[in-house]
């Protein structure tokens, strides 16, 4: 374990990453809870440009874009972790309980799995967002989670089916373990760097997940994220008349966001993948 | 089998929305002092006109015979436009700006991630984090980018629509290159895209490929680079056919929100304003015209696969 640190602090790809979502992380988390301002106050009017009073101008509706940001960075990690922590406990899951059982179980499971794969996530989520009146930010991590478990499952259930041959597994069965013992104590722990790899690549999804759908205007209700910024920034063609202000600031943190998050699982990929370190 | 499942969620899942859609297409006429009683006739007719007077079941089968025959439904908010005339003009646009993008980013993506591989140190370094960052970025924040740097800032390009105003779709030369014009941006945004997700996947398959025996043996017997490089490609090759047919979904995602941001007259577009207006039958015709497009290609792959791979095609033509 002691060895595997010290890999994980080596890479550099690991190291920039984890420092730039730490800042994101710091900025969404704790810039909200230092102002004194709220993200729908109006403080300016139609796309002001940067000034002392707004240090990222205003709105559409003349609100402070800068403590927009804060809420709207904030939200948008929350969906995004709820999505990634909904999506992988449920590919875990199913994946786990598929490549564990096998026969009939494993035939059903997959079959689910599979059926589901080939429909576009991106349809069955603006079908439930519309179907969803109230949607608060947890609600449609909850929902961005629900749709995007099988590829998890699928490659979980890879892993328990050649895991569960293994003579310690053999061993713990004949000492009597029941099949969920077995799986959470004898199966789980040997391939949680690549549950913890699946998890981050689908908070980073979530984020996108969530940008995507509230650009189209299926954002969560009644709070700030920066797929909702940008929304709004479209509607109100902030891009054509050049307010670069109220756009570019939820796309640069967009974009830190995930790259940060996907430089952490390239750098976990180098570390617990071998052939992938060259020297 | 998934067909069926998704053309069922797409009936259901809009008609658990509480409200009804008719009630609020009516009260927005009534704004003109209407009669109430003539206001109830308007309601019941609209209630047939849309079918939503029947029990769900009844509905449900109805709508699945519509589907058969090509019938959409009515649009709400362009009353009485059919959906399928609406998604029938949006459809060849988005056709014309995802096919290209998706084959052109692929052919580039893997033939850099490849040379990343092979080449490795410090061309590898640079090429491989500038794809990480490129792919990992959503695609319409480099939409927007590019809309402002080269449309708004420098005016090189126009700032958006298909064509310009004025002009409309017509088979001259002129027209094209006007549409020419205003394509290029949304298909540089999609395709750089696209290239940097290929390139990361094709360049792990090569890394692997490149510790096989073959490539040892072939290395040792004196090979140039460039025949040892065209056995890694091929062999690289075929997962990421696969690789192909698995993106289309999350593209389609990512190519839809690019549309809005360029005002690109395809089914992205059609779809935000349909979601903005509450038009469920357009909503639906549009969702259930996504699922087919990506189960189409999906089912396309498959097939070319068949003739790429001779493990396949041995077996197909039973010579196994």
């Amino acid at each position: 374990m002691g060895e595997t640190l010290v890999l994980v602090l080596r890479s550099r790809r690991f190291m920039i990453g984890a420092i730039l979502f730490l800042a994101v992380l710091c900025f969404g988390v704790i810039g909200p809870r230092v102002t004194d301002r709220n993200p729908f106050q109006m403080v300016g009017g139609l796309f002001n440009p940067p000034s002392e009073k707004a240090i990222l101008g205003t709105d559409n509706l003349g609100r402070d874009v800068f403590t927009q940001l804060m809420y709207g960075t904030g939200t948008s990690l929350l969906i995004g972790f709820v999505a990634g922590v909904v999506a992988t406990g449920i590919g875990v899951t199913i994946g786990a309980v598929a490549g564990f059982k096998g026969g009939f179980v494993d035939e059903l499971l997959m079959g689910i799995t599979n059926v589901l794969i080939t429909i576009p996530a991106i349809v069955v989520l603006i079908l439930l967002s519309i179907a969803i009146k109230s949607r608060s930010a947890v609600v449609m991590g909850v929902i961005i989670g629900i749709t995007s478990w099988p590829w998890t499952a699928r490659a979980v259930r890879a892993q328990t089916s050649s895991l569960k041959t293994r003579e310690h597994v053999d061993l713990a069965r004949i000492s009597g373990y029941t099949t969920v013992e077995l799986i959470v104590k004898e199966i789980l722990p040997y391939m949680f760097s690549y549950i913890f790899m699946a998890f981050i690549l689908q908070f980073s999804a979530g984020i996108t997940n969530e940008a995507t759908l509230s650009m189209l205007g299926l954002g969560p209700y009644q709070t700030v994220s920066l797929g909702v910024m940008l929304h709004w920034a479209l509607l109100w063609e902030a891009v054509r008349t050049g307010a670069w202000w109220a756009f570019l600031p939820p796309v640069v943190f967009l974009a830190v966001a995930s790259f940060s998050l996907m430089l952490i699982n390239a750098g976990l990929d180098e570390v617990f993948n071998p052939r992938l370190r060259k020297s | 089998m998934a067909f069926f499942l998704a053309v069922s969620l797409n009936f259901f899942l809009p008609r658990l929305i509480p409200g009804n859609p008719v009630m609020v297409l009516v009260s927005q006429m009534a704004t003109g002092g209407v009669q109430s009683d003539a206001l109830a006739r308007i309601y019941d007719n609209y209630m047939r006109e849309f079918g939503l007077d029947q029990p769900i079941h009844i509905q449900f089968l109805r709508y699945f015979g519509n589907l058969f025959r090509g019938d959409l439904g009515t649009s709400f908010m362009l009353y009485p436009g059919k959906v399928s005339n609406l998604i029938r003009e949006a459809l060849p646009w988005t056709v014309a700006l995802q096919v290209p993008t998706i084959l052109v980013g692929w052919i580039i993506g893997n033939v850099l991630g490849a040379a990343c591989a092979y080449k490795g140190g410090r061309f590898d370094a640079i090429a491989f984090t500038s794809a990480l960052a490129v792919s990992n970025i959503p695609y319409y924040c480099l939409a927007i980018i590019l809309l402002y740097a080269l449309a708004v800032s420098n005016p090189i390009f126009p700032v958006g629509g298909g064509y310009s105003f004025g002009s409309y779709p017509e088979l001259s030369l002129s027209f094209l290159l006007d549409a020419l014009h205003h394509y290029t941006l949304p298909f540089l945004s999609l395709t750089v895209v696209a290239i940097g997700g290929q390139a990361i996947g094709m360049r792990e398959m090569a890394l692997y490929e490149l510790t096989t025996d073959y490539v040892h043996y072939s290395k040792a017997l004196g090979l140039s680079d460039r025949k040892v490089i065209r056995y890694v490609f091929r062999n690289a090759m075929l997962p990421q056919i696969t690789g192909l047919a698995i993106s289309f979904g999350t593209m389609m995602g990512g190519a839809l929100v690019t549309e809005t941001v360029f005002s690109y007259p395809g089914i992205g577009s059609l779809l935000f304003t349909a979601i903005r207006q509450t038009d469920y039958p357009l909503i639906q015709g549009c969702t259930l015209i996504i699922t087919v497009a990506v189960l189409l290609a999906n089912f396309l792959v498959d097939i070319a696969y068949g003739f790429i791979d001779p493990r396949i095609r041995a077996a197909q033509l039973g010579e196994r």
